[in-house]
């Protein structure tokens, strides 16, 4: 085996292990949250299913029995994880649907809703950082350095809010929140990939900044390489590495964002299922929604490995 | 993900020169007057910031209400500063709760090596495993609405950086010949850590401690914004977005001082340590 396919290898180990680490993390949390329940979860889940005044105590207990819940905690766990290893994820207890199906829909929004966070990250941060790298010190790149710093110190959900009041609610030119057309995914999107371009930017400028003062740029360019040329075949392709490994810094920003400016927009995604379960004491819901966020993370971060030893041939990077 | 995590390090790196810059003192100058309101400043005002005035709703400034009255006729400066008090002290603890551990641990893992450092970094991968505010969240879940969740759970993803920004200093320092000639020397452990360990790692540290502190504002304010956090109605700058957002029309200068405040509170963090590495 070539040294290449041996450390692929182990990082699909590494996140492999992560990625038991968050179902066990998640079905231990679930397990608490159910002995942490304030009064009878029987009583409120028949009462979110029929409505307070349509419920009694039989169908309270018609829910206990179903739902399992006259089971020791324990047991219930352990149902759980052995409904988990045969991926079922069980059925919400607020909704009555299966928690696999509601999360099927709504990570299709969340995956749409990162990747435009991503793309215009890109968008913004990619042409500011090259432009800024290749003149250090210079007025643009200060400029953008307080900027940076500036939106940085903005929390994602702070940002969304002000942009739904200026651009939402004021200018009416983007709808303010929920999912019926392609211009809303404009505000989440910007509101998260300004966020994310207020770091990266820095990040491309500082590659390219280095890529630019490398000794073999220089032969580069004295053996006849033109400068675009240059530019384009060896300064960016060398700076592309650190900014494909800062995409995985960024994840846990990304993931943390998602379920955060989803619910500023009401994005039917799959942060906003899981703050909706917290809120609603939706345990299935819970446990569904945040494992597969964790496992998104964890693949997320494994395809940036990957991708990072793809770009870099040295197979020294992230 | 180490070397990813080393990345950030690096990243947040603070700057060697001798000379503060001038965004440093600005940063201080803002984070000892934020320090100092949220300290000080309840007693100062005296007002109770869930008296409400169901008469006086949604009024601009006056001389009774310097900065207004929120949709119940409560006094915003008294909230503001409320919240203030809660959100960093919450930061203040959880930052000391996170960085003794981590530090110290940190030292363990390098100093002894071998199965110590592996235990102890199986753990913090584990606690990486989830995005913080994934966890915080989800501790949240178990008990809602209760500051302890939130204190516990920003405390417990906080002390991982700590943790491996020490144990990889810690290990580059202990192999240095200078601490070599100490031992030879016959120095004890703790001089050795005081001596060549805690000068060179110090400043790291605090640049941690203040991203930390930034960090854990903000998860107070995000949770409350979408109300699996603090409840109201105590005052908590993320509950009072919540509150204020439906009233952006009649009033847009209330729901912008909470932002304001969070805005400037992280901003102080980030600048008292140098904001974004300058390279």
């Amino acid at each position: 085996m070539t040294p290449f396919a041996k450390a692929a290898l182990a990082t699909l180990a590494t996140r492999g292990v992560q990625a038991i680490i968050v179902a066990l993390i998640v079905g231990m949390v679930s397990f608490a949250m159910m002995q942490a329940l304030p009064g009878d979860a029987a009583y409120r889940i028949a009462a979110g299913r029929y409505g307070y005044d349509m419920m009694d105590a039989a169908s309270a207990e018609a829910v206990r029995i179903e739902l399992g819940l006259d089971q020791p905690a324990l047991v219930q766990m352990w149902t759980w994880l052995k409904a988990l290893a045969q991926f079922d994820l069980g059925t919400s207890a607020v909704y009555g649907t299966s928690v696999a199906e509601e999360i099927g829909a709504q990570l299709g929004y969340s995956l749409l809703l990162a990747a435009g966070a991503v793309i215009t990250s890109l968008l913004i941060a990619l042409p500011v950082g090259i432009v800024t790298g290749l003149r250090p010190g210079g007025v643009l790149d200060r400029m953008t350095l307080a900027v940076s710093i500036f939106l940085r110190a903005i929390p994602a959900f702070a940002l969304g809010i002000v942009l739904v009041l200026v651009f939402a609610v004021q200018l009416k030119l983007f709808p303010v929140a929920g999912f019926t057309e392609a211009s809303n995914l404009v505000l989440p999107s910007l509101t998260l990939g300004l966020g994310l371009a207020a770091v990266s930017n820095r990040v491309v400028r500082d590659a390219v900044a280095e890529a630019m003062s490398a000794d073999w740029r220089l032969f580069a360019r004295t053996k006849g390489l033109s400068a675009r040329l240059t530019l384009t075949r060896h300064v960016l392709r060398n700076a592309s590495v650190p900014v494909v490994a800062y995409i995985g810094v960024q994840l846990a920003y990304l993931i943390e964002g998602v379920v955060i400016v989803e619910s500023v927009f009401a994005w039917p995604g799959i942060g906003h299922a899981l703050v909706h379960a917290i809120f609603g004491r939706d345990i299935a819901m819970v446990q569904g929604t945040a494992l597969v966020l964790g496992l998104t993370y964890v693949a997320l971060n494994l395809c940036i490995d990957l991708a990072c030893r793809g770009i870099d041939p040295r197979g020294r990077a992230a | 993900m180490s070397n990813q995590i080393d990345m950030m390090i690096e990243a947040i790196a603070p700057t060697t020169s001798r000379r503060l810059p001038v965004s440093r003192l600005v940063g201080f100058a803002l984070l000892a007057l934020l320090a100092v309101a949220a300290i000080g400043g309840p007693d100062l005002i005296g007002k109770d910031p869930a008296k409400q005035s169901l008469l006086d709703t949604l009024q601009g400034p006056s001389a009774e209400h310097p900065l207004g009255t929120d949709n119940l006729g409560r006094d915003m400066t008294a909230r503001l500063l409320s919240g203030a008090q809660l959100s960093l002290s919450l930061a203040f603890l959880s930052v000391i709760t996170a960085g003794l551990p981590g530090t110290l641990l940190g030292v363990v893992a390098a100093w002894f090596g071998g199965w110590t450092d592996r235990l102890l970094g199986a753990f913090a991968d584990a606690v990486l495993a989830l995005p913080g505010l994934l966890l915080v969240l989800m501790l949240a879940a178990i008990s809602p609405g209760s500051w302890w969740a939130l204190y516990a759970g920003i405390s417990l993803t906080l002390w991982v950086e700590y943790f491996r920004y020490t144990r990889q200093r810690a290990r580059i320092v202990l192999a240095e010949p200078s601490v070599e000639a100490s031992r030879l020397l016959g120095l004890g452990p703790w001089l050795l850590i005081r001596r060549h360990l805690i000068p060179e790692i110090g400043p790291g540290l605090l640049t941690i401690a203040a991203f930390g502190a930034a960090t854990a504002v903000t998860a107070v304010a995000a949770l409350g914004f979408v109300s699996v956090g603090v409840r109201p109605p105590t005052a908590e700058w993320g509950v009072m977005m919540t509150e204020l957002l439906p009233y952006w029309r009649e009033a847009p200068f209330l729901i912008l001082q909470p932002v304001g405040c969070l805005v400037l509170t992280v901003l102080a963090l980030h600048l008292s340590v140098g904001g974004l590495r300058r390279s």
